[in-house]
């Protein structure tokens, strides 16, 4: 073979970037960070968000207040800190009980026999049927708004999909050749769940789990923005964004737009984390 | 690379093609998965590459056509046609002078008819007159055209996805494992339509894992091993172990159930676990310390071989 | 030891059925090889004789006993033929063992199985090796009829003359029943002390 040949690219040359994993964690780690500042501050910030300063109302963003202030001459840094904080909290409760619900129901759905699953598809079917902010407005009254009212009409509207995704991937594992041959091994049901099952659903659980937090963010956002949710003395970011409407046409953009932008932020970081993330555990996904 | 007169159409040197896959953490690596591997197809010759599943063969086929995952990478010399290809040239080509028929169905939409499929969408009147004169060729009845792929048997599938690689008037056809589970008198019937291709001055490049059949239908074999061909003979040396150069050729003939089906032990080495110089090393009883250096390509009656130690 | 197979129907569709009144007896001394072309339904066929598939009409029956109603170890084990589809990709090799009923050491010798694939995930491991694995796994002590479903039609053919030549003596030695579908002719002659040839429809 002659040494002097000329090798030739066979691929289309391609850039590099940042791998999956790398990606994933930067993500990951940007969102915690971002949650913990917020919480920290957020209590710390807890006098500031309403104390009123009427000799430094209406004032445009600058140094000394970033996000401006407002009306009755509240920091909105200290409003939004606070605000996203209590969004937050209220989220971090409500995804986690919506996600042990689903992973329940999942469970027995797929697990149980025909008659639960059928129960459970039609539960499902039922609240996904049900236009989401109208059964969060429902809830929240009837339990009469306020913190618990919201937690309660996020948690109990929000898990269906995740449901539908452990359902589904159980009922997929048990058709799977080597669950099928444990069973002819004589292996017991809660030894091939314990080995087979848990391993692959629970990170899918965990995903979802992080990706029903902003969602949970965004509807308790908007369950306060409509006025059904915290009261006014709890200023969370709904109840900020309701307040700052009024205003809005007063030339005050800065009274939304900061707020909004913030919890737009928080929102879309946890879904990239949660979206890679999800990459990340399909265990054929080595390559890439 | 034999003593064959006739005018390439494909020649291959030196292939490398290796995918990064993670490895703890955040760690990649390299995996090596071809490497060094050389073929030739001459002008109305089929040849048939044998290896076992699942060992590479395929990227193979991908190379060849540029249709690599993206977290691939191949280096190597492909020419085709006196031609040296790069990724561009590559792209012009394939569906036109270089066409695969893949495997099975899959490849196949389930929800257009196929001869809208074989036509790739065009509707012309010689278009389809080509794609008409195509379906008679291989027996495909008149009505074929507006079926869809669920309708088809499996064997009219193999004939449609002939079709639609015959469409373009290739000069090399890469056929990937074209007959899966079909006993050797069907899938030698199934080539049929290959040989009579490669008859016409035209080349086809068999992968296949199937032995049997490439003794059937080949004209030369290229013996896969381990990411690399380690021997290009023809078929007629496959009559007598002494005409077989390479000591993982020699063992794989006495494999074959007709000659004794002798094991002989070991296993191909995993990716990740290659050794030094020859791969066949470890399990060779000819080894010697400088097997572990690079192995060069010998010529030997008329066919190729990387051991140092064949004559 | 007697495996039975009576009047076995089976279709996937209505009026299409793809087994029909399939009868079928075999004793444990015996090694059936079954040669079919592809689409014929040998996989199915496989499935029902080993109890992972109940048929819409017949019985399978071991010993006289429903298969379907044996508790713990079925003493009728499948190979499979995609070993990657009967590994947990998420387990290791020596757990994937462990799974069998007490696979004794030297079988895995005897395999060919290396002690650091053990510590290996399956997609560390070749489709050969992989099959070694599968193979050991289905031959736990109470093993009486082993089904093989095209088992080392995706291996290279040293490979393949390792686990059959090792797979014969296996059984002969044990008197376990085995039955081998394959669409190698050569291959059916080597190992089989009975043949069973369905038809080719497909060309």
């Amino acid at each position: 073979m002659d040494d002097t040949l000329v090798t030739s690219p066979l691929q289309i040359s391609k850039r590099k970037r940042l791998n999956q994993r790398s990606k994933t964690i930067i993500y990951l780690v940007l969102g915690l960070t971002f949650l913990l500042l917020i919480a920290v501050a957020g209590t710390l910030l807890s006098h500031a968000a309403i104390t009123t300063n009427f000799m430094q109302k209406n004032l445009l963003p600058s140094l000394q207040y970033p996000f401006g202030t407002d009306w009755l001459g509240r920091d909105m840094l200290a409003r939004t800190l606070r605000g996203l904080s209590i969004s937050i909290v209220i989220g971090l409760f409500a995804s986690f009980i919506s996600a042990m619900i689903a992973a329940i129901l999942g469970t027995a759905a797929a697990t149980l026999g025909k008659t639960v699953d059928e129960v459970i598809t039609w539960l499902v079917d039922l609240v996904m049927g049900i236009p989401h902010l109208l059964l969060l407005i429902l809830i929240s009254f009837a339990l009469g708004k306020g913190t618990f009212g919201v937690i309660v009409a996020v948690a109990i509207s929000h898990w269906p999909a995740l449901t539908r995704v452990i359902r589904a991937e159980i009922l997929q594992l048990k058709e799977t050749n080597y669950v099928k041959i444990a069973g002819k091994m004589g292996r017991g049901k809660l030894e091939i769940a314990v080995k087979h099952m848990v391993p692959h659903v629970f990170p899918q659980f965990l995903v979802g789990l992080i990706l029903l937090f902003p969602h949970a963010i965004l509807h308790e956002a908007a369950l306060t923005f409509l006025g059904f949710g915290l009261p006014p003395e709890q200023p969370g970011i709904g109840i900020i964004l309701s307040e700052s409407m009024r205003y809005l046409s007063l030339g005050m953009w800065w009274l939304a737009v900061f707020p909004g932008l913030a919890l737009l932020i928080t929102v879309l970081l946890f879904d990239l984390a949660g979206g890679s993330l999800r990459k990340l555990i399909d265990p054929y996904s080595a390559q890439d | 690379m034999t003593c064959l007169d006739h005018k390439h159409i494909l020649q291959i040197d030196n292939l490398s093609v290796s995918f990064t896959q993670y490895e703890r953490g955040l760690r990649q690596i390299d995996l090596k998965v071809i490497h060094n591997l050389n073929v030739s197809v001459h002008e109305g010759e089929l040849v048939a590459v044998v290896g076992a599943s699942g060992s590479g063969k395929s990227l193979l086929a991908h190379s060849i056509l540029g249709i690599l995952p993206p977290n691939c990478n191949a280096s190597g010399n492909i020419i085709f046609d006196g031609e040296l290809l790069d990724a561009a040239r590559i792209r012009q080509l394939r569906g036109k002078e270089i066409v695969l028929v893949p495997q099975s169905v899959s490849y196949l939409d389930p929800l257009q008819k196929v001869g809208l499929q074989v036509r790739k969408g065009r509707n012309d009147k010689h278009i389809r007159r080509k794609q008409e004169e195509l379906f008679s060729l291989y027996d495909l009845p008149e009505d074929t055209g507006g079926l869809y792929p669920f309708e088809l048997s499996g064997g009219m599938t193999r004939r449609v996805l002939l079709s639609e690689a015959m469409m373009g008037n290739p000069r090399l056809i890469i056929a990937d494992e074209p007959t899966p589970g079909l006993h050797l008198e069907a899938a030698q019937n199934a080539m049929s339509h290959f040989r009579q291709f490669a008859d016409q001055g035209q080349g086809v490049l068999l992968i296949t894992h199937d032995i049997d059949l490439a003794l059937k239908v080949a004209d030369r074999i290229a013996v896969f091993y381990a990411g690399t061909t380690v021997e290009e003979a023809l078929v007629t040396d496959f009559q007598s172990i002494d005409t077989l150069r390479h000591p993982y050729t020699k063992a794989l003939w006495r494999a074959l159930p007709q000659n004794g089906f002798h094991p002989f032990p070991g296993n191909q080495p995993y990716v990740k676990d290659m050794p030094k110089g020859c791969p066949f090393g470890p399990r060779c009883h000819q080894f010697t310390p400088e097997c572990e250096e690079d192995i060069p390509e010998h010529i030997i009656r008329c066919g190729t071989v990387r051991c140092i130690h064949a004559e | 030891m007697i495996l039975e197979a009576k009047d076995i129907s089976f279709g996937y569709k209505k009026n299409a059925n793809i087994l029909e009144n399939f009868q079928f007896t075999m004793e444990n001394q015996e090694r059936v090889g079954i040669l079919a072309p592809s689409g014929w339904g040998k996989t199915t066929l496989c499935q029902i004789l080993s109890g992972y598939t109940k048929p819409q009409e017949g019985r399978v029956l071991l010993n006289g006993q429903d298969i379907h109603k044996i508790k713990g170890y079925c003493p009728v084990q499948m190979i499979w033929q995609h070993p990657e589809k009967s590994v947990n990709p998420r387990l290791r090799m020596k757990e994937v063992i462990a799974e069998g009923d007490d696979i004794e050491e030297r079988i895995i010798d005897q395999l060919g199985i290396e002690r650091d694939w053990f510590n290996r995930f399956p997609g560390e491991l070749s489709g050969g090796e992989l099959q070694r694995f599968c193979m050991a796994r289905a031959l736990g002590k109470r093993t009486q009829f082993l089904i093989a479903d095209e088992i080392s039609t995706m291996l290279d053919l040293i490979t393949q003359s390792q686990i059959w030549t090792f797979l014969l003596t296996e059984v002969k030695q044990r008197g376990i029943g085995l039955i081998a579908v394959t669409h190698s002719r050569s291959l059916m002659d080597h190992i089989a002390t009975r043949q069973i040839i369905l038809d080719d429809i497909d060309s």
